[in-house]
Protein backbone atom coordinates (compact mmCIF):
# COMPACT_ATOMS: atom_id res chain seq x y z
CA UNK A 1 0.00 0.00 0.00
CA UNK A 2 1.59 3.55 -0.94
CA UNK A 3 1.36 6.60 1.36
CA UNK A 4 -0.93 8.37 -0.38
CA UNK A 5 -3.53 5.30 -0.19
CA UNK A 6 -3.07 5.11 3.59
CA UNK A 7 -3.95 9.11 3.67
CA UNK A 8 -6.82 8.13 1.67
CA UNK A 9 -8.03 4.99 3.91
CA UNK A 10 -7.21 7.71 7.02
CA UNK A 11 -9.35 10.21 5.65
CA UNK A 12 -12.39 8.17 5.04
CA UNK A 13 -12.26 6.31 8.57
CA UNK A 14 -12.03 9.53 10.24
CA UNK A 15 -14.83 11.24 8.23
CA UNK A 16 -16.72 8.19 8.20
CA UNK A 17 -16.43 7.87 11.97
CA UNK A 18 -17.52 11.53 12.10
CA UNK A 19 -20.92 11.56 10.11
CA UNK A 20 -21.67 8.24 12.14
CA UNK A 21 -22.38 10.14 14.94
CA UNK A 22 -23.93 12.43 12.97
CA UNK A 23 -26.35 9.95 11.70
CA UNK A 24 -26.15 8.77 15.37
CA UNK A 25 -27.70 11.82 16.54
CA UNK A 26 -30.27 12.26 13.92
CA UNK A 27 -31.47 8.78 14.44
CA UNK A 28 -32.38 9.42 18.04
CA UNK A 29 -34.19 12.21 16.82
CA UNK A 30 -36.13 10.36 14.14
CA UNK A 31 -36.95 7.52 16.41
CA UNK A 32 -38.49 9.77 18.99
CA UNK A 33 -40.30 11.40 16.81
CA UNK A 34 -41.73 7.54 15.39
CA UNK A 35 -42.09 6.69 18.68
CA UNK A 36 -44.41 10.00 19.62
CA UNK A 37 -46.65 9.73 16.52
CA UNK A 38 -49.60 7.76 18.05
CA UNK A 39 -49.50 10.97 20.68
CA UNK A 40 -48.24 13.44 18.14
CA UNK A 41 -51.76 12.75 16.48
CA UNK A 42 -54.16 12.37 19.10
CA UNK A 43 -52.84 15.51 20.48
CA UNK A 44 -51.67 18.15 17.71
CA UNK A 45 -49.84 21.14 19.45
CA UNK A 46 -52.39 20.99 22.60
CA UNK A 47 -49.64 18.59 23.53
CA UNK A 48 -47.34 21.69 24.41
CA UNK A 49 -49.54 23.82 26.40
CA UNK A 50 -51.75 21.16 27.79
CA UNK A 51 -51.79 21.49 31.87
CA UNK A 52 -53.57 17.68 32.19
CA UNK A 53 -51.27 14.85 32.48
CA UNK A 54 -54.29 12.06 33.10
CA UNK A 55 -52.81 9.01 32.47
CA UNK A 56 -55.95 7.14 33.53
CA UNK A 57 -58.52 9.23 31.54
CA UNK A 58 -55.82 9.49 28.73
CA UNK A 59 -55.40 13.42 28.67
CA UNK A 60 -52.03 14.54 28.28
CA UNK A 61 -50.61 17.77 28.04
CA UNK A 62 -46.85 18.36 29.05
CA UNK A 63 -47.01 22.10 29.62
CA UNK A 64 -46.06 21.27 33.55
CA UNK A 65 -43.17 19.38 32.69
CA UNK A 66 -41.93 22.24 30.44
CA UNK A 67 -42.56 24.57 33.33
CA UNK A 68 -40.90 22.05 35.44
CA UNK A 69 -37.94 21.78 33.64
CA UNK A 70 -37.75 25.40 32.82
CA UNK A 71 -37.83 27.19 36.32
CA UNK A 72 -35.96 24.87 37.86
CA UNK A 73 -32.99 24.92 35.44
CA UNK A 74 -33.10 28.55 35.07
CA UNK A 75 -33.17 28.55 38.95
CA UNK A 76 -30.11 26.16 39.22
CA UNK A 77 -28.43 28.67 37.11
CA UNK A 78 -28.90 31.55 38.28
CA UNK A 79 -28.10 30.29 41.78
CA UNK A 80 -24.95 28.60 40.46
CA UNK A 81 -24.08 31.63 38.76
CA UNK A 82 -22.20 34.34 41.25
CA UNK A 83 -20.13 31.06 42.86
CA UNK A 84 -19.17 29.68 39.27
CA UNK A 85 -17.93 33.20 38.13
CA UNK A 86 -16.21 34.07 41.57
CA UNK A 87 -14.53 30.77 41.89
CA UNK A 88 -13.44 30.55 38.39
CA UNK A 89 -12.02 34.24 38.56
CA UNK A 90 -10.25 33.39 42.44
CA UNK A 91 -8.71 30.18 40.71
CA UNK A 92 -7.71 31.72 37.08
CA UNK A 93 -6.52 34.86 39.06
CA UNK A 94 -5.90 35.11 42.51
CA UNK A 95 -5.11 31.83 44.42
CA UNK A 96 -1.01 31.29 44.28
CA UNK A 97 -0.35 27.93 41.82
CA UNK A 98 0.09 25.75 44.99
CA UNK A 99 -3.43 25.77 45.54
CA UNK A 100 -5.15 26.68 42.65
CA UNK A 101 -4.44 23.41 41.58
CA UNK A 102 -5.61 21.28 43.97
CA UNK A 103 -8.39 23.34 44.48
CA UNK A 104 -9.60 23.05 40.18
CA UNK A 105 -9.15 19.55 40.41
CA UNK A 106 -11.24 19.68 43.67
CA UNK A 107 -14.03 21.17 42.15
CA UNK A 108 -13.54 18.98 38.98
CA UNK A 109 -14.56 15.95 41.22
CA UNK A 110 -17.35 17.30 42.53
CA UNK A 111 -18.82 16.85 38.24
CA UNK A 112 -17.79 13.08 38.24
CA UNK A 113 -20.20 12.34 41.33
CA UNK A 114 -22.64 10.01 40.31
CA UNK A 115 -25.86 11.73 40.10
CA UNK A 116 -28.01 9.97 42.51
CA UNK A 117 -25.46 10.28 44.89
CA UNK A 118 -26.51 13.98 44.88
CA UNK A 119 -30.04 12.91 44.95
CA UNK A 120 -29.72 11.22 48.30
CA UNK A 121 -27.83 13.65 49.48
CA UNK A 122 -29.96 16.17 48.73
CA UNK A 123 -33.16 13.95 50.43
CA UNK A 124 -31.56 13.32 53.61
CA UNK A 125 -29.84 17.06 54.38
CA UNK A 126 -31.03 19.25 51.91
CA UNK A 127 -34.83 18.29 52.13
CA UNK A 128 -35.10 18.96 56.12
CA UNK A 129 -33.28 22.55 55.88
CA UNK A 130 -35.54 23.61 52.45
CA UNK A 131 -38.53 22.88 54.71
CA UNK A 132 -36.89 24.58 57.95
CA UNK A 133 -37.15 27.34 55.60
CA UNK A 134 -40.59 27.03 54.47
CA UNK A 135 -41.82 26.54 57.89
CA UNK A 136 -40.54 29.88 59.00
CA UNK A 137 -41.66 31.69 55.73
CA UNK A 138 -44.98 29.97 56.19
CA UNK A 139 -45.13 27.74 52.92
CA UNK A 140 -46.28 24.58 52.92
CA UNK A 141 -43.46 22.43 54.39
CA UNK A 142 -43.04 19.67 51.57
CA UNK A 143 -39.07 20.17 51.97
CA UNK A 144 -39.00 18.64 48.58
CA UNK A 145 -40.23 20.42 45.27
CA UNK A 146 -39.42 23.59 42.72
CA UNK A 147 -36.91 24.61 45.24
CA UNK A 148 -34.66 21.85 46.60
CA UNK A 149 -34.74 20.37 42.84
CA UNK A 150 -33.10 23.77 41.94
CA UNK A 151 -30.86 24.16 44.63
CA UNK A 152 -29.38 20.46 44.10
CA UNK A 153 -29.42 21.20 40.55
CA UNK A 154 -27.58 24.28 40.84
CA UNK A 155 -24.58 21.96 42.71
CA UNK A 156 -24.40 19.90 40.36
CA UNK A 157 -23.83 21.91 37.29
CA UNK A 158 -21.67 24.59 39.40
CA UNK A 159 -17.95 22.58 38.51
CA UNK A 160 -18.97 22.63 35.21
CA UNK A 161 -19.63 26.11 34.90
CA UNK A 162 -16.81 27.28 37.22
CA UNK A 163 -14.14 24.96 35.89
CA UNK A 164 -15.02 26.37 32.01
CA UNK A 165 -14.82 29.86 33.57
CA UNK A 166 -11.29 29.36 35.15
CA UNK A 167 -10.00 28.09 31.56
CA UNK A 168 -11.32 30.83 29.27
CA UNK A 169 -9.77 33.72 31.71
CA UNK A 170 -7.00 31.78 32.05
CA UNK A 171 -7.10 31.98 27.89
CA UNK A 172 -6.57 35.76 28.48
CA UNK A 173 -3.27 37.07 26.50
CA UNK A 174 -1.04 38.11 29.32
CA UNK A 175 -0.24 40.94 27.62
CA UNK A 176 -3.28 42.71 27.82
CA UNK A 177 -3.14 42.29 31.08
CA UNK A 178 0.04 44.01 31.60
CA UNK A 179 -1.32 46.37 29.01
CA UNK A 180 -3.70 47.27 31.87
CA UNK A 181 -1.49 46.80 34.90
CA UNK A 182 0.64 49.11 33.06
CA UNK A 183 -1.69 51.96 33.26
CA UNK A 184 -2.17 51.62 36.85
CA UNK A 185 -4.89 49.72 37.29
CA UNK A 186 -5.40 46.85 40.07
CA UNK A 187 -6.15 43.34 40.10
CA UNK A 188 -9.67 43.73 40.64
CA UNK A 189 -9.91 46.46 37.63
CA UNK A 190 -7.78 44.19 35.09
CA UNK A 191 -10.11 41.47 36.15
CA UNK A 192 -13.38 43.99 35.26
CA UNK A 193 -12.12 46.10 32.61
CA UNK A 194 -9.72 43.14 30.50
CA UNK A 195 -10.39 39.89 31.62
CA UNK A 196 -14.45 39.34 32.03
CA UNK A 197 -14.69 41.05 28.65
CA UNK A 198 -12.01 39.10 27.05
CA UNK A 199 -13.49 36.06 28.41
CA UNK A 200 -17.32 36.93 27.88
CA UNK A 201 -18.47 34.42 24.91
CA UNK A 202 -16.54 31.88 26.84
CA UNK A 203 -18.47 32.13 29.71
CA UNK A 204 -21.65 32.74 28.26
CA UNK A 205 -21.00 29.39 26.57
CA UNK A 206 -19.84 27.74 29.61
CA UNK A 207 -23.44 28.99 31.62
CA UNK A 208 -25.23 27.74 28.85
CA UNK A 209 -23.41 24.10 28.86
CA UNK A 210 -24.15 24.04 32.34
CA UNK A 211 -27.75 24.73 31.37
CA UNK A 212 -27.78 21.99 29.03
CA UNK A 213 -27.15 19.38 31.94
CA UNK A 214 -29.44 21.08 34.21
CA UNK A 215 -32.12 20.69 31.78
CA UNK A 216 -31.81 17.06 31.18
CA UNK A 217 -30.29 16.10 34.67
CA UNK A 218 -32.92 13.28 35.89
CA UNK A 219 -31.91 11.09 38.49
CA UNK A 220 -31.46 13.53 41.59
CA UNK A 221 -34.07 15.71 40.55
CA UNK A 222 -36.42 13.10 40.58
CA UNK A 223 -35.66 11.92 44.05
CA UNK A 224 -36.27 15.33 45.49
CA UNK A 225 -38.87 17.54 43.20
CA UNK A 226 -41.77 15.30 44.42
CA UNK A 227 -43.35 13.91 41.17
CA UNK A 228 -46.34 15.34 41.19
CA UNK A 229 -47.75 15.79 37.41
CA UNK A 230 -49.77 19.23 37.90
CA UNK A 231 -49.11 23.12 37.12
CA UNK A 232 -46.98 24.23 39.66
CA UNK A 233 -48.79 27.68 41.37
CA UNK A 234 -46.08 28.33 43.38
CA UNK A 235 -42.26 28.39 44.41
CA UNK A 236 -42.38 26.22 46.72
CA UNK A 237 -44.77 23.95 44.75
CA UNK A 238 -43.97 19.68 44.33
CA UNK A 239 -43.68 19.51 40.59
CA UNK A 240 -42.44 17.19 37.54
CA UNK A 241 -39.89 17.88 35.17
CA UNK A 242 -39.34 16.40 31.44
CA UNK A 243 -36.92 14.02 32.62
CA UNK A 244 -38.44 13.34 35.97
CA UNK A 245 -41.79 12.32 34.24
CA UNK A 246 -40.23 10.12 31.68
CA UNK A 247 -38.27 8.34 34.55
CA UNK A 248 -40.94 7.88 36.56
CA UNK A 249 -43.44 6.71 34.26
CA UNK A 250 -42.08 4.46 31.82
CA UNK A 251 -41.64 1.29 33.42
CA UNK A 252 -45.38 1.60 34.39
CA UNK A 253 -46.99 2.85 30.99
CA UNK A 254 -49.39 0.54 30.13
CA UNK A 255 -51.20 1.95 27.48
CA UNK A 256 -49.76 2.55 23.96
CA UNK A 257 -51.07 6.34 24.29
CA UNK A 258 -49.17 6.54 27.57
CA UNK A 259 -45.99 5.57 26.47
CA UNK A 260 -46.29 7.75 23.19
CA UNK A 261 -46.81 10.75 24.82
CA UNK A 262 -43.72 9.90 27.13
CA UNK A 263 -41.34 9.39 24.08
CA UNK A 264 -43.17 12.80 22.51
CA UNK A 265 -41.99 14.38 26.15
CA UNK A 266 -38.44 13.41 25.57
CA UNK A 267 -38.75 14.09 22.12
CA UNK A 268 -39.54 17.87 23.72
CA UNK A 269 -36.31 17.71 25.58
CA UNK A 270 -34.33 16.92 22.98
CA UNK A 271 -35.31 19.43 20.60
CA UNK A 272 -35.33 22.28 23.67
CA UNK A 273 -31.79 21.33 24.70
CA UNK A 274 -30.73 21.20 20.78
CA UNK A 275 -32.60 24.60 20.88
CA UNK A 276 -30.80 26.12 23.54
CA UNK A 277 -27.43 24.60 22.25
CA UNK A 278 -27.81 26.72 19.07
CA UNK A 279 -29.01 29.64 20.48
CA UNK A 280 -25.78 29.73 23.07
CA UNK A 281 -23.50 29.62 19.71
CA UNK A 282 -25.45 32.07 18.03
CA UNK A 283 -24.57 34.56 21.30
CA UNK A 284 -20.66 33.07 21.17
CA UNK A 285 -20.33 33.79 17.75
CA UNK A 286 -21.81 37.45 18.30
CA UNK A 287 -19.95 38.22 21.42
CA UNK A 288 -17.02 37.02 20.28
CA UNK A 289 -13.74 39.50 20.06
CA UNK A 290 -12.99 40.28 16.78
CA UNK B 1 20.78 68.34 43.27
CA UNK B 2 24.06 66.68 43.02
CA UNK B 3 22.50 63.12 43.39
CA UNK B 4 20.45 63.77 40.13
CA UNK B 5 23.34 64.79 37.93
CA UNK B 6 23.62 62.62 35.02
CA UNK B 7 27.19 61.99 32.70
CA UNK B 8 26.69 65.28 31.61
CA UNK B 9 25.88 67.64 34.28
CA UNK B 10 24.33 70.41 32.56
CA UNK B 11 20.97 67.45 32.63
CA UNK B 12 18.60 66.45 35.38
CA UNK B 13 18.04 62.92 36.25
CA UNK B 14 14.23 62.00 36.82
CA UNK B 15 15.34 58.30 37.66
CA UNK B 16 18.33 57.22 39.79
CA UNK B 17 18.96 53.67 39.99
CA UNK B 18 21.02 52.34 42.85
CA UNK B 19 22.45 48.70 43.27
CA UNK B 20 19.62 47.37 41.65
CA UNK B 21 19.27 43.57 41.17
CA UNK B 22 16.48 41.76 40.04
CA UNK B 23 15.46 37.81 40.12
CA UNK B 24 13.52 35.23 38.05
CA UNK B 25 13.21 32.56 40.79
CA UNK B 26 16.52 33.71 42.60
CA UNK B 27 18.19 33.72 40.07
CA UNK B 28 19.75 37.08 39.04
CA UNK B 29 18.97 38.37 35.66
CA UNK B 30 19.68 42.48 36.62
CA UNK B 31 23.13 42.07 38.40
CA UNK B 32 23.93 45.39 40.48
CA UNK B 33 22.94 48.07 38.38
CA UNK B 34 23.31 52.15 38.51
CA UNK B 35 22.26 54.65 35.95
CA UNK B 36 20.93 57.99 36.16
CA UNK B 37 18.40 58.77 33.55
CA UNK B 38 17.93 62.20 32.28
CA UNK B 39 14.63 64.19 31.97
CA UNK B 40 12.81 64.62 28.58
CA UNK B 41 15.42 63.05 26.78
CA UNK B 42 15.32 59.83 25.20
CA UNK B 43 17.45 56.69 26.91
CA UNK B 44 18.07 53.56 24.90
CA UNK B 45 18.73 50.47 26.75
CA UNK B 46 20.74 47.92 24.09
CA UNK B 47 22.27 44.56 24.50
CA UNK B 48 21.98 41.37 23.15
CA UNK B 49 19.16 38.98 23.80
CA UNK B 50 18.90 37.76 26.80
CA UNK B 51 21.39 40.65 28.52
CA UNK B 52 18.07 41.76 31.36
CA UNK B 53 16.97 45.55 29.20
CA UNK B 54 13.42 44.19 29.38
CA UNK B 55 14.08 43.13 32.84
CA UNK B 56 15.73 46.40 33.83
CA UNK B 57 12.92 48.49 32.50
CA UNK B 58 10.07 46.03 33.44
CA UNK B 59 11.75 47.30 37.18
CA UNK B 60 10.80 50.84 36.50
CA UNK B 61 7.37 50.50 36.56
CA UNK B 62 7.27 47.37 38.65
CA UNK B 63 6.02 44.96 36.09
CA UNK B 64 8.94 42.66 36.81
CA UNK B 65 7.16 41.47 40.05
CA UNK B 66 4.05 40.63 38.35
CA UNK B 67 5.95 37.73 37.16
CA UNK B 68 5.69 34.33 39.32
CA UNK B 69 8.79 34.30 41.31
CA UNK B 70 10.57 37.45 40.09
CA UNK B 71 11.97 39.86 42.95
CA UNK B 72 13.82 43.36 42.81
CA UNK B 73 16.89 44.52 45.49
CA UNK B 74 17.94 48.23 45.26
CA UNK B 75 16.34 51.64 44.90
CA UNK B 76 15.02 53.17 42.32
CA UNK B 77 14.37 56.65 42.81
CA UNK B 78 11.68 58.67 40.82
CA UNK B 79 12.40 62.17 41.29
CA UNK B 80 14.24 61.22 44.52
CA UNK B 81 11.88 59.05 45.95
CA UNK B 82 12.08 54.91 46.02
CA UNK B 83 9.19 53.38 43.52
CA UNK B 84 9.91 50.67 45.48
CA UNK B 85 8.46 51.82 48.32
CA UNK B 86 5.35 53.13 46.53
CA UNK B 87 2.14 51.39 46.08
CA UNK B 88 2.96 49.62 42.50
CA UNK B 89 -0.31 51.16 41.19
CA UNK B 90 0.47 54.57 41.71
CA UNK B 91 3.79 53.99 40.29
CA UNK B 92 2.38 52.74 36.95
CA UNK B 93 0.15 55.53 36.87
CA UNK B 94 3.35 58.22 36.31
CA UNK B 95 5.06 55.86 33.54
CA UNK B 96 3.33 54.75 30.83
CA UNK B 97 4.42 51.49 28.94
CA UNK B 98 4.55 50.54 25.21
CA UNK B 99 4.90 46.94 24.58
CA UNK B 100 7.33 44.91 21.95
CA UNK B 101 3.77 43.43 20.36
CA UNK B 102 0.81 45.92 19.73
CA UNK B 103 -1.55 45.09 22.52
CA UNK B 104 -4.95 47.15 22.16
CA UNK B 105 -7.73 46.29 23.87
CA UNK B 106 -9.82 43.89 21.26
CA UNK B 107 -12.72 44.50 23.35
CA UNK B 108 -12.55 48.00 23.56
CA UNK B 109 -13.22 51.02 20.68
CA UNK B 110 -10.02 53.10 19.55
CA UNK B 111 -11.84 56.18 20.95
CA UNK B 112 -12.36 53.81 24.32
CA UNK B 113 -8.47 52.41 23.90
CA UNK B 114 -7.05 55.80 24.07
CA UNK B 115 -8.68 56.79 27.62
CA UNK B 116 -8.97 52.92 28.96
CA UNK B 117 -6.05 54.40 31.57
CA UNK B 118 -9.03 56.39 32.98
CA UNK B 119 -12.10 53.61 32.36
CA UNK B 120 -10.61 50.63 33.77
CA UNK B 121 -9.64 53.16 37.07
CA UNK B 122 -13.54 54.34 37.46
CA UNK B 123 -12.45 57.71 36.19
CA UNK B 124 -15.71 59.19 35.28
CA UNK B 125 -14.90 62.02 32.01
CA UNK B 126 -17.23 64.47 31.08
CA UNK B 127 -17.96 64.21 27.35
CA UNK B 128 -16.18 66.82 26.19
CA UNK B 129 -12.95 66.51 28.56
CA UNK B 130 -12.82 62.55 27.37
CA UNK B 131 -12.86 64.20 23.85
CA UNK B 132 -10.13 66.94 24.28
CA UNK B 133 -8.45 63.80 25.60
CA UNK B 134 -8.47 61.49 23.11
CA UNK B 135 -8.09 64.08 20.37
CA UNK B 136 -4.57 65.50 22.13
CA UNK B 137 -3.27 61.63 22.29
CA UNK B 138 -4.02 60.86 19.10
CA UNK B 139 -2.46 64.03 17.73
CA UNK B 140 0.26 63.34 19.71
CA UNK B 141 0.61 59.53 18.33
CA UNK B 142 0.51 60.43 15.14
CA UNK B 143 -2.56 58.98 14.63
CA UNK B 144 -5.41 61.14 14.71
CA UNK B 145 -6.07 62.15 11.15
CA UNK B 146 -6.01 58.26 9.99
CA UNK B 147 -8.78 57.37 12.66
CA UNK B 148 -10.31 60.89 13.47
CA UNK B 149 -13.68 59.39 11.40
CA UNK B 150 -13.69 55.35 12.76
CA UNK B 151 -13.17 56.25 16.60
CA UNK B 152 -15.84 53.93 17.44
CA UNK B 153 -14.20 51.19 15.69
CA UNK B 154 -12.28 48.19 17.20
CA UNK B 155 -8.65 49.10 17.55
CA UNK B 156 -7.93 45.62 16.23
CA UNK B 157 -8.86 46.52 13.01
CA UNK B 158 -6.28 49.07 12.39
CA UNK B 159 -2.93 48.01 10.79
CA UNK B 160 0.03 46.87 13.40
CA UNK B 161 1.80 49.99 13.28
CA UNK B 162 -1.30 52.11 13.90
CA UNK B 163 -2.01 49.69 16.47
CA UNK B 164 1.11 50.90 18.23
CA UNK B 165 0.58 54.30 17.58
CA UNK B 166 -2.60 53.79 19.19
CA UNK B 167 -0.67 51.63 22.19
CA UNK B 168 1.32 54.73 22.52
CA UNK B 169 -1.43 57.01 22.43
CA UNK B 170 -3.11 54.99 25.21
CA UNK B 171 -0.01 55.44 27.24
CA UNK B 172 0.13 59.03 26.59
CA UNK B 173 -3.32 59.81 27.89
CA UNK B 174 -2.70 59.74 31.41
CA UNK B 175 0.10 61.82 31.23
CA UNK B 176 3.01 59.89 32.70
CA UNK B 177 6.21 61.63 33.39
CA UNK B 178 8.40 58.77 32.03
CA UNK B 179 7.27 56.56 28.85
CA UNK B 180 8.99 52.98 28.87
CA UNK B 181 8.95 51.19 25.48
CA UNK B 182 9.99 47.63 24.87
CA UNK B 183 11.33 47.07 21.73
CA UNK B 184 7.83 48.93 20.04
CA UNK B 185 9.06 48.38 16.49
CA UNK B 186 10.16 44.68 16.74
CA UNK B 187 7.04 43.76 15.20
CA UNK B 188 6.51 45.94 12.64
CA UNK B 189 7.47 47.01 8.75
CA UNK B 190 10.33 49.41 8.35
CA UNK B 191 7.73 51.88 6.82
CA UNK B 192 6.03 51.82 10.15
CA UNK B 193 9.07 51.53 12.22
CA UNK B 194 10.20 55.15 10.49
CA UNK B 195 7.18 56.57 11.83
CA UNK B 196 7.32 55.51 15.23
CA UNK B 197 10.62 56.78 15.52
CA UNK B 198 9.90 60.29 14.03
CA UNK B 199 7.01 59.80 16.82
CA UNK B 200 9.75 58.99 19.48
CA UNK B 201 11.61 61.89 19.19
CA UNK B 202 8.95 64.47 18.43
CA UNK B 203 7.92 63.12 21.98
CA UNK B 204 10.78 64.13 24.16
CA UNK B 205 9.62 67.63 24.56
CA UNK B 206 6.97 66.23 26.56
CA UNK B 207 7.65 63.11 28.18
CA UNK B 208 11.46 61.49 29.20
CA UNK B 209 11.41 58.58 27.27
CA UNK B 210 13.44 54.78 27.84
CA UNK B 211 13.55 52.57 24.79
CA UNK B 212 14.55 48.85 25.20
CA UNK B 213 15.53 48.12 21.62
CA UNK B 214 18.65 45.41 20.23
CA UNK B 215 18.52 47.44 17.25
CA UNK B 216 21.84 49.30 17.13
CA UNK B 217 20.63 51.44 14.23
CA UNK B 218 17.27 52.22 16.16
CA UNK B 219 19.30 53.72 19.27
CA UNK B 220 21.61 55.46 17.02
CA UNK B 221 18.83 57.53 15.56
CA UNK B 222 16.52 57.91 18.09
CA UNK B 223 18.23 58.20 21.30
CA UNK B 224 20.56 60.86 23.46
CA UNK B 225 21.91 58.35 25.84
CA UNK B 226 22.63 54.92 25.16
CA UNK B 227 23.32 52.13 28.02
CA UNK B 228 25.06 48.93 26.94
CA UNK B 229 24.09 46.14 28.88
CA UNK B 230 25.52 42.38 28.65
CA UNK B 231 24.24 39.46 30.93
CA UNK B 232 22.92 41.76 33.22
CA UNK B 233 25.32 43.94 34.04
CA UNK B 234 25.22 47.76 32.67
CA UNK B 235 28.86 47.83 30.72
CA UNK B 236 28.73 51.69 29.81
CA UNK B 237 26.84 54.43 29.79
CA UNK B 238 26.73 57.65 28.32
CA UNK B 239 25.71 60.01 25.65
CA UNK B 240 24.50 58.09 22.37
CA UNK B 241 27.41 59.87 20.00
CA UNK B 242 29.89 59.21 22.31
CA UNK B 243 29.23 55.39 23.07
CA UNK B 244 28.46 54.77 19.55
CA UNK B 245 32.10 56.64 18.64
CA UNK B 246 34.41 56.01 21.23
CA UNK B 247 33.09 53.15 23.25
CA UNK B 248 35.07 53.01 26.43
CA UNK B 249 34.58 48.65 27.00
CA UNK B 250 35.72 46.28 24.37
CA UNK B 251 32.28 44.73 24.64
CA UNK B 252 30.36 47.20 24.03
CA UNK B 253 32.87 47.84 20.56
CA UNK B 254 32.33 44.13 19.91
CA UNK B 255 28.46 44.40 20.28
CA UNK B 256 28.81 47.37 17.69
CA UNK B 257 30.45 45.92 15.34
CA UNK B 258 28.23 42.72 14.94
CA UNK B 259 30.13 40.64 16.81
CA UNK B 260 27.37 38.98 18.53
CA UNK B 261 23.57 39.63 19.39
Amino acid sequence: MRAQDADRLFYYLCGGLALGLILLVIGIGLTLLWGSLPSIKAFGFKFLWGKVWDPVNEEFGALPFIVGTLITSFLALIITFPFAISSGIFLAEYAPPRIAGPLSALIELLAGIPSVIYGLWALFYLVPVVRWFEMRLGAPPFGLGLPTASLVLAIMILPYAASITREVLKMVPQELKEAAYGLGATRWEVIRGVCLPYASSGIVAGLVLSLGRALGETMAVTMVIGNRSEMPTSFWDLANTMASVIANEFTEASKDIHLAALIEVGLLLFVITLLVNILARMVIIRLKVK
Amino acid sequence: MAARTVTDPKELAIFEVRDLWAYYNEKPAIRKVSLKIPEKKITAIMGPSGCGKTTFIRCLNRLHELTPGASIKGEILLRDKNILEMDPVLVRRKIGMVFQRPNPFPTMTIYDNVIAGYKLLGVRLKREEADRIVEEALRKAALWDEVKDSLHKRGTYLSGGQQQRLCIARALAVKPEVLLMDEPTSALDPKSTAKIEELIVELKRSVTIVIVTHNIAQAGRVADYTAFFYLGELVEFGPTSEIFTVPKDPRTEEFLKGKFG
